[in-house]
């Protein structure tokens, strides 16, 4: 479980996060949703120590992040896994070597169990066989699954995930979607995904944090999004006419 | 007040890639990539500059020396001297200034883009530590080599050339090598090469390091870190001439 209290961050004169406050929950899918500019990314990027924040406490499993030295932050990271919007693979390192890496740097087992785990989150990730590939030779995404199956490759009890359907295409982004779902159920992690697809909102959001303008502005499931009157969330959601007819569709089925 | 904070931030990236390796193995992995790199990779252009820069000087040298009276040993006695104490550190260096420097900041520049150095970050890993000490010790271990070999090639190109076009014979060049010969010549021009190969390195990093915004501002920083490299190495030979001769 990851807490957050009062954060607050500025850029100069600007103020990006304005006093947000929430709690992210383990082995659930916790969304960060909201229009660009209104500080989803600042604020993961406090979550993982990118970024300090101005004011604020970030709590891990009941122990204060924002408190902690250099060193013990250095050894909660390992038990964080992130996936960057743009995969961040080492372009330098072939599939099984950027997987592996995480494992070279922490471990002590030897290249066969190395080898053996890689393969393991290989499967899990559906990618078996592309070992030897390098990034320039798969698609968004592959590179997207490559990231996941390193990021949890750690088995980190907290993933991060920012904006990981950005660039692919529909059909694709929902099983990266379900892929997350599946990954953060089966090893109960603390999911935190920043998103602007909606069909991950709908279809994954167990917990979700809209924010507009730097502050928290609704949070709830995607269960509760339907029956929100919130303006400024039903208008970031179901923008076009299409999504608003979704909408009054599926509050009909659910009052049957 | 810009440059220093530059110099501050220069100074802080320093301090922070001193820190313990979090598993040395990888450490040592990654220095001897970057020795290949950085050393084995520019070998054909130091030995190409460095055969042409000792040629040059002999022909230039000799066609100042027209004067019957001076023994033609003085013109091998200047081509040593001029490629032991600047042209081999100092010419050499700038040129790997911008063929190691500009790799050096847009590798870096990538990653930063790309968010890999964040990645490494995330893991726990402290990304100064890991991508900047094994360039920065790569660098201070083969540069002041391949130093030496320009040094050594830079005098057999002169030698092949006076020898060629009969300007100088072989035995009055090897002779005119060995008198006079200053050795601390050649510990000045090793010290230069360590500092240059330190600021060949460190400043490219640091401006690679620190790239904000996308592959404009790679092309950027990479080409204002050669240029700042080789002004810095430039006022440090003043320096070090100014001090140790």
């Amino acid at each position: 479980m990851i807490e957050f209290k009062n954060i607050k961050k500025s850029f100069g004169e600007k103020m990006v996060l304005n006093g947000v406050s929430h709690v992210m929950e383990s082995g659930k899918a916790n969304l960060i949703i909201g229009t660009s500019g209104s500080g989803k990314t600042v604020l993961q990027k406090c979550l993982v120590g990118l970024f300090e924040p101005d004011e604020g406490e970030i709590i891990y499993d009941g122990v204060s992040f924002t408190e902690m030295s250099e060193e013990d932050r250095k050894l909660l990271r390992q038990q964080i896994g992130m996936l960057f919007q743009g995969s961040a693979l080492f372009d330098s390192m072939n599939v099984e070597e950027n997987i592996r890496f995480p494992l070279d740097m922490f471990t002590k087992d030897n290249l066969t169990v190395k080898t053996k785990r890689v393969n393991e989150v290989l499967e899990r990730v559906n990618l078996t066989g592309s070992n030897k590939k390098f990034p320039s030779e798969i698609s968004g995404g592959m590179k997207k699954r490559v990231g996941i199956a390193r990021a949890i490759v750690l088995n980190p009890k907290f993933l991060f995930c920012d904006e990981p359907n950005s660039g692919l295409d529909p059909q694709t982004s929902m099983l990266i979607d379900k892929l997350i779902y599946d990954i953060t159920r089966e090893f109960n992690m603390t999911t935190i995904i920043n998103t602007h697809d909606m069909n991950s909102v709908m279809e994954i959001g167990d917990n979700i944090l809209y924010m507009k303008e730097g502050r928290k502005e609704w949070t709830g499931s995607s269960k509760d999004i339907i029956f929100s009157d919130n303006q400024s969330l039903n208008q970031f959601i179901f923008a076009s006419e299409f999504l608003q007819d979704a909408k009054q569709m599926r509050m009909m089925e659910a009052k049957r | 007040m810009k440059f220093l904070a530059h110099f501050g931030k220069y100074m802080l990236m320093l301090k922070g890639m001193l820190s313990k390796p979090e598993n040395p193995k990888l450490y040592w992995k990654e220095f001897m990539h970057q020795c290949s790199e950085i050393g084995i990779g520019s070998l054909g252009i130091v030995s190409i500059i460095s055969v042409f820069m000792g040629a040059v000087s002999t022909l230039q040298t000799a066609y100042q020396i027209s004067n019957p009276l001076i023994s033609k040993v003085i013109i091998a006695q200047i081509v040593r001297d001029t490629v032991i104490l600047e042209f081999s550190p100092t010419l050499v260096c700038i040129v790997l200034a911008g063929v190691v420097g500009s790799k050096i900041a847009s590798e870096l520049g990538n990653m930063r883009v790309s968010e890999q150095i964040d990645a490494l970050e995330i893991m726990g890993i402290n990304s100064k530590t890991y991508l900047i000490l094994p360039k920065i010790l790569a660098a201070i271990t083969t540069i002041p080599l391949l130093v030496i070999l320009s040094m050594v090639l830079g005098i057999v190109g002169g030698r092949l050339t006076g020898t060629l076009a009969g300007i100088i014979s072989a035995e009055t060049f090897d002779s005119g090598l060995m008198e006079n010969f200053v050795p601390y010549n050649v510990t000045f021009a090793l010290m230069k090469a360590y500092t240059f190969s330190f600021i060949i390195s460190s400043v490219p990093a640091y401006y690679g390091y620190h790239v904000k915004g996308g592959s404009l501002e790679i092309g950027r920083n990479s080409t204002t870190s050669v240029v700042v490299s080789c002004i810095t190495i430039l006022l440090a030979d003043y320096v070090l001439a100014a001090i140790l001769l």
